[in-house]
C-alpha cells in the first residue's frame, strides 16, 4: 500500500525505521462527503443512530458504568446498542475515565482503526478537565485536544443513568446529522497529530493508523 | 523473634529495630550489609518470600530509604529491611538472584526514582511511562502540578475548591461553618 | 435438468430469487426471536425485531472501508456464494414447483459440499486480514467443522443407505405421509447424530469457541467491516436458515407449506439454544473431543443400524 512518498496526500511516518515504514500503509485519510440524496443521507442517518456499535475497550475506572447498562436493569440492547470486541467494527468510542498517555496512544489507534461515521463519548471529568487526575504526571487533562468529541458526561463517577441519557442524545444528533467527529478529526488531521506527538513521547506507530 | 534479632545486630549490624505491628517487624541495615542480610534470611531463617520492594525519599536528609519487605510462612511474621542509599547517583546492589520477580520491582524504581541496579535484567527499557523525557516523576523535588499544567495543559473555567469550605457552603449554608 | 425454453429457466432463476428473499428474512428474524428469547432467560427485553436490517443498514452505509488485498474483498463474496450455493440446490416447500429450486438428482452432494465452500473462502479472506485473532479463529472453526462434520456425513450416509438415493427431495418423497414415516422415526440413531453435529454447526455455546467474543474478537471476521461485514451478516441469517431447511428435509420429514416449514425450523433450532442456554462454552479441543466420541459412535451405530435393521 505504500505509495507515493514525495506526493501531499501521505503521512511522514517519521516514528518508524525505513523498514517498517513499507510495511504500513501511509496515505493522508480524506473527509467524506454525505450522500447527495437527502433521502439515502437520512435513512443512514437513522440506520447509524439505532445500530450503535460500543468498542469494548474500557479505558479508565468509569468504564465499570458499561457494564450495568448490559444487565437485565437496564439493558441497553433494546435500543440497538451492542459491545463489539474490534474496532474495525464498532461506531462509538466510550472514553471510561481517566486517560493516562500510554492508554491514550492505545485509544488514538483504536479510533483510527474504526470506520467512520464514528462517534466518541467522554465519560466522566476526567477527560473533561483532568477530574482529580489534574495534577498528575500521566493523564491528561483535555481529551478534546488530541480526538474530537462528541458528547461529554461528566461526573465522577456518573451513573449509568446518566451513561444511557447521554447516548439517547448522541442518537437524537446522529439523526439529524450532526455528528461528524471524524470529519472534523481529518480535517484538522496536523493539529490533532501535533498535539499528540507533544504527548506521546515515543511515537513509534504510523501517522495515521489505516 | 529477639534472639534472632540478636544475633543479626552482631552479625550484621542492624540497628533501629521496631515493631509497627504485632507480625510486622522493621530494623535498618548498612547498604552494603543488605544483600547478604537478606540472603540470610531467606536461606537460614525461613523469610522464603518477598512482598514487595519499594522506596521512600527523604528529600530533607537527603537519602532514600529503601524496603525490601520479607514474609515467613512458618511463624506468619514479617521483616521490613530498610536500607539508607545516598540520593545523589544512587545505586544499590539488585537482588533478581535471590527472588526472579525482584526485577520487576528494581524496574520500576529505577523508572519512578532514578535508582540504580546494576545487573538488573532489562533496566533500560520503560516499564510505566512510555518516554519519559525528564526527572523520575516520584522523586519528590518533581512537580507534577507544574508538569501536568505544562504538559497537558489547563482546562479554562475549571476551578478548585477547598472541599471543607465548599461543603460548608454549600450543603450546611444555615449552621455557619461549625457543624 | 434440461429446461425446456429459456424464459423457463429465466422464471426458475427468478423464483429461486423469491425463495432466497423469504429464506434470508425468515433467517433474519427468527435470529432476532432467539435473541430475545436469549433475553429473556435472562431477565432482559432484548432487541427489536427490526434491529438485524438495520444492523445490516449501517454496516452498508458505513462511510470508509479499508482493504487488506483481493482476498480480503472475496472471502465475504465466497461466503455468500456457499449460503446461496448451499440452498440453491435444496427445495425448500416439497411437492411445489416454484420452491423446490435447482433441486435434482444428486443434490446432496452438492450442498454438502457448498457447506464446506463458504466456510473455507471466509478462512482465505479472513487469513488475509493478517489479524492474528482471525488466523486463531479460522483454526478453531476449521478444527471444530471437522469434527463435527464427521458424524453429521456418517448420518448423511446412513439415510442415503436407506433411502437408497442422493436426491433431497426423493429422500422428502419417501418421508411423506404422516410423523410416523420422518427420518426422525424411523432412523432415529442417524438423526440423533445429525443433531448432535447440529449443535456444533450453529456456532451457539457450547461450541462457540471460534467465535468467542471476549477472548478472541469475534474470531474470523476481525476485521472486517463496513460493506464486507453486511455480507457476513446477511449470509449468516441465510446460512443458518438454509441449514435449518435442510435437517428439516433430511430428518423431519420436510414441508409442504411455508408455515410448516417455519414452524418445523424453529423448532429445530431451538434445540440448539436450549443447550446453548444451558451449557458453558467447551474449549475446542474438548469440543473436537466429544464429537468424534459419542456423536461418531452414534454415526457409525446409525450405519450399522440401517443395514442390520431397516435393511
Amino acid at each position: 500500500m505504500s505509495k507515493d512518498r514525495s506526493s501531499k496526500n501521505t503521512m511522514e511516518n517519521s516514528g518508524l525505521s525505513a523498514d517498517e515504514q513499507l510495511l504500513f500503509c501511509n496515505a493522508r485519510p480524506e473527509p467524506y462527503k454525505p450522500y447527495s440524496i437527502k433521502a439515502v443521507e437520512d435513512f443512514a442517518n437513522w440506520a447509524r443512530a439505532n445500530s450503535l456499535w460500543i468498542l469494548a475497550f474500557g479505558t479508565g475506572c468509569c468504564s465499570i458504568e458499561l457494564r450495568p447498562l448490559m444487565t437485565a436493569r437496564f439493558d441497553i440492547s433494546r435500543f440497538g446498542i451492542a459491545g463489539r470486541p474490534t474496532p474495525r467494527q464498532s461506531s462509538v468510542f466510550i472514553i471510561g475515565g481517566y486517560v493516562s498517555v500510554k492508554t491514550l496512544k492505545r485509544i488514538i489507534r483504536s479510533y483510527e482503526q474504526m470506520q467512520g461515521p464514528k462517534f466518541i463519548i467522554a465519560l466522566g471529568s476526567c477527560p473533561a478537565n483532568g477530574g482529580m487526575y489534574f495534577d498528575s504526571y500521566n493523564t491528561i487533562n483535555q481529551f478534546d485536544l488530541y480526538l474530537p468529541v462528541d458528547m461529554y458526561v461528566t461526573g465522577c463517577m456518573p451513573r449509568p443513568e446518566a451513561l444511557l441519557a447521554a447516548i439517547m442524545e448522541l442518537k437524537e444528533d446522529i439523526k439529524v446529522g450532526n455528528c461528524d467527529g471524524a470529519n472534523r478529526y481529518v480535517e484538522n488531521l496536523d493539529w490533532y497529530k501535533a498535539n499528540q506527538k507533544k504527548v506521546i513521547k515515543n511515537w513509534d506507530m504510523p501517522d495515521y493508523n489505516w | 523473634m529477639n534472639t534472632l534479632l540478636d544475633r543479626l545486630a552482631t552479625d550484621f549490624g542492624i540497628y533501629d529495630i521496631s515493631d509497627r505491628k504485632p507480625a510486622i517487624t522493621t530494623l535498618k541495615v548498612e547498604k552494603q550489609q543488605a544483600e547478604r542480610l537478606i540472603r540470610e534470611l531467606r536461606d537460614r531463617e525461613g523469610y522464603t518470600h518477598l512482598n514487595f520492594i519499594t522506596c521512600i525519599d527523604y528529600i530533607e536528609q537527603g537519602i532514600f530509604t529503601l524496603v525490601y519487605m520479607l514474609h515467613n510462612y512458618g511463624d506468619k511474621s514479617t521483616l521490613g529491611v530498610e536500607v539508607d542509599i545516598d540520593r545523589e547517583n544512587a545505586e544499590m546492589t539488585s537482588i533478581h538472584t535471590l527472588w526472579a520477580q525482584a526485577w520487576t520491582y528494581q524496574r520500576e524504581l529505577r523508572e519512578m526514582f532514578g535508582i540504580n541496579f546494576p545487573g538488573s535484567p532489562r533496566q533500560e527499557e520503560d516499564f510505566c511511562l512510555e518516554g519519559w523525557d525528564d526527572i523520575p516523576p516520584m522523586r519528590r523535588e518533581f512537580n507534577t502540578k507544574t508538569y501536568s499544567t505544562e504538559t497537558f495543559g489547563h482546562r479554562e473555567g475549571r476551578v478548585s475548591e477547598d472541599p471543607r469550605e465548599h461543603m460548608k457552603a454549600q450543603l450546611y449554608p444555615t449552621r455557619g461553618g461549625d457543624n | 435438468m434440461i429446461y425446456a425454453s429459456m424464459s423457463e429457466w429465466f422464471g426458475r432463476v427468478g423464483n429461486f430469487g423469491l425463495t432466497l428473499l423469504i429464506v434470508t428474512v425468515y433467517g433474519l428474524l427468527v435470529g432476532a426471536l432467539i435473541e430475545r428469547i436469549i433475553a429473556k432467560v435472562q431477565g432482559r427485553v432484548g432487541i427489536p425485531y427490526s434491529q438485524p436490517f438495520i444492523n445490516i443498514a449501517k454496516t452498508f452505509f458505513k462511510r470508509t472501508a479499508v482493504s487488506h488485498g483481493i482476498m480480503f474483498y472475496l472471502g465475504p463474496v465466497f461466503r455468500i456464494a456457499g449460503g446461496i450455493g448451499t440452498l440453491a440446490f435444496i427445495p425448500v416447500i416439497y411437492g411445489s414447483e416454484m420452491f423446490s429450486n435447482f433441486s435434482m438428482a444428486g443434490d446432496l452432494f452438492l450442498v454438502i459440499y457448498f457447506m464446506f465452500f463458504g466456510q473455507l473462502g471466509m478462512a482465505l479472506g479472513a487469513g488475509e486480514s493478517g489479524h492474528p485473532y482471525s488466523a486463531i479463529g479460522i483454526a478453531r472453526g476449521l478444527s471444530q467443522m471437522t469434527a463435527y462434520e464427521v458424524p453429521f456425513a456418517l448420518a448423511v450416509i446412513s439415510i442415503v443407505i436407506q433411502y437408497d438415493t442422493l436426491s433431497i427431495t426423493e429422500i422428502v418423497a419417501a418421508q411423506q405421509g404422516g410423523w410416523q414415516n420422518w427420518t426422525v422415526i424411523t432412523n432415529w440413531v442417524a438423526t440423533l447424530a445429525a443433531m448432535l453435529a447440529f449443535l456444533g454447526m450453529t456456532g451457539y455455546s457450547p461450541f462457540d469457541i471460534f467465535l468467542a467474543p471476549q477472548e478472541i474478537p469475534i474470531g474470523p471476521p476481525t476485521e472486517f467491516h463496513s460493506a464486507y461485514l453486511s455480507f457476513l451478516q446477511i449470509n449468516r441469517a441465510l446460512f443458518g436458515a438454509t441449514k435449518l431447511v435442510l435437517f428439516m428435509n433430511l430428518f423431519f420429514g420436510g414441508a409442504t407449506g411455508w408455515v410448516e416449514l417455519m414452524i418445523k425450523t424453529l423448532l429445530i433450532y431451538m434445540v440448539a439454544i436450549v443447550v446453548g442456554v444451558a451449557f458453558p462454552r467447551f474449549r475446542v479441543d474438548q469440543g473436537i473431543r466429544f464429537f468424534f466420541k459419542i456423536p461418531t459412535l452414534i454415526g457409525i451405530m446409525s450405519i450399522v443400524y440401517v443395514q442390520m435393521v431397516l435393511a
